[in-house]
């Protein structure tokens, strides 16, 4: 008996539409985020992240919609972000139907958010989400989707975010991100190993192996993947046994 | 069936009533000392601290009808912080005083493994549990606390392991409670709400 390894598929949005594109830019449609919701419900997704790419403040409205949409249709837990600058436009996320919610460019500027969102909603409720890159001998954060270079390193961004209220950790490589050449195990493990808080790798998700190498060398506590899953390229029913045949704990579905 | 959920401005109201919807029982919102008065059933939901959540119960005048309903033997079936709510104390908030239908107190988790507990775990089972009943002994539910009661006495029916041993489910008499929310653990968290509103008289 141990806490299971979480499969967490992904939907990035333009705050309505479901997007891709590989290293965040060449953006394309990929669905409707309630309709792949429902998918994921049933198949076996442990857990879901929906996020607004786009996090303009005039589509707002429109996303928080989305996220009502996308949370009528699940029994499972889901997170949202995109954007998030202030504690109301986080319980604006949480009521509409998220429970946890993710924060990135806001953090970096202002730290003292994470402060304040974990007082207000609580710690298990504020993902920190870190976007970082290869530069030299350590992995730098960056904001705005990944455009803008902060300077900082992601490892010691992490472990301040957390001794600043953050309840878990979403590390997203840029490196790795969309080119299905497997996690980045050793960012991953750097992060897992600074932070006593879960950790959520996520970027270049591809076969089961990939999968397996992060929970093993990655020390990841759980994997996010959209459009292996989105393209039906992985299926999450054969994926959880294949972890489960390899000695990851894993909640077996169906 | 009149299922109310305790409405106290926090919480996770919607997924729970969602959860419900599913199962065909509808419910409203209780946010007064007469509307907790007037139901069959009552499940107080709960997310966050607490002190935020006796405070609020408190501001509202809804820690007596509470606990006068549980007297009367209105089925209550608590979530997550709403478990913690029923003990007298938590390490969260050492001043705020819970509803104490349980005379234990609830603890930090101890920081031996990653801490939220955040995900899904499997339970061990201690005494025959009603709100358990049809689910699978190697069932996972989903877990999002870094606070537990460590002891319940007799009322501890299962228990879940991540940093020390914690009470996951609780049934004595009419009151019920889990530390992992039903209501986001997928079809076995189905299967618990549907067997705490068949306790309750309804259909589930």
């Amino acid at each position: 008996m141990s806490l299971a390894h979480r499969i967490i598929p992904c939907l990035d949005t333009d705050g309505e539409r479901v997007v891709k594109g590989v290293n965040f830019v060449n953006l394309r449609d990929a669905g409707d985020p309630a309709a792949l919701a429902a998918r994921y419900n049933i198949e076996g997704a442990d857990e879901l992240v929906v996020l607004d790419i786009a996090a303009s403040r005039d589509h707002r409205p429109t996303f928080l919609e989305t996220i009502r949409r996308v949370a009528a249709e699940l029994a499972i837990p889901l997170t949202a972000g995109g954007g998030v600058a202030n504690v109301d436009e986080g319980r604006a996320i949480l009521r509409a139907g998220a429970d946890k919610l993710t924060v990135n460019t806001a953090a970096i500027r202002n730290p003292a958010l994470l402060t304040a969102l974990a007082a207000e909603f609580g710690s298990q409720a504020v993902v920190l989400a870190i976007d970082a890159k290869r530069v030299g001998d350590r992995w730098e954060a960056f904001v705005r989707g990944g455009s803008v270079a902060t300077g900082m390193d992601a490892v010691v961004w992490a472990r301040q975010g957390v001794d600043c209220g953050a309840g878990e950790i979403l590390i997203t490589s840029m490196d790795k991100d969309g080119t299905r050449s497997g996690f980045d195990c050793p960012l991953t493990a750097a992060i897992s190993r600074a932070v006593s808080v879960p950790v959520i790798a996520s970027g270049g998700a591809d076969t089961p192996e990939t999968f397996l190498e992060v929970f093993r060398d990655g020390h990841a506590d759980a994997a996010l993947a959209a459009s292996i899953f989105h393209d039906s390229i992985q299926g999450l029913g054969a994926l959880k046994r294949y972890l489960g045949e390899n000695g990851v704990s894993v909640r077996q579905t169906g | 069936m009149n299922i109310a959920l305790v409405e106290y401005g926090a919480g996770n109201l919607p997924s729970v009533e969602r959860a419900l919807s599913r199962l065909g029982v509808e419910s409203r919102r209780a946010a007064s000392p007469e509307a907790l008065a007037d139901c069959d059933a009552l499940i107080l939901p709960g997310v966050g601290h607490f002190g935020a959540l006796m405070r609020s119960l408190g501001d509202r005048l809804l820690v007596k009808p509470l606990r006068e309903a549980v007297l009367r033997g209105t089925p209550l079936l608590g979530i997550c912080l709403g478990l913690q709510a029923m003990f007298a104390t938590s390490d969260e908030a050492p001043g705020d005083a819970g509803l104490a239908l349980f005379p234990q107190k609830v603890s930090a988790l101890p920081p031996v493994d990653r801490l939220p507990h955040m995900g899904w775990n499997q339970l061990r089972r201690a005494r025959p549990s009603k709100l358990l009943e049809g689910v699978p002994q190697d069932a996972y539910f989903y877990f999002a606390h870094s606070y537990a009661a460590l002891d319940a006495g007799e009322a501890g029916v299962a228990y879940c392991d991540h940093c020390a041993s914690f009470v996951a489910v609780i049934e004595q008499g009419n009151v019920f409670a889990t530390q992992f929310h039903p209501e986001k653990s997928g079809p076995v968290g189905a299967q618990v709400l549907s067997n705490f509103v068949r306790q309750a008289g309804g259909k589930g």
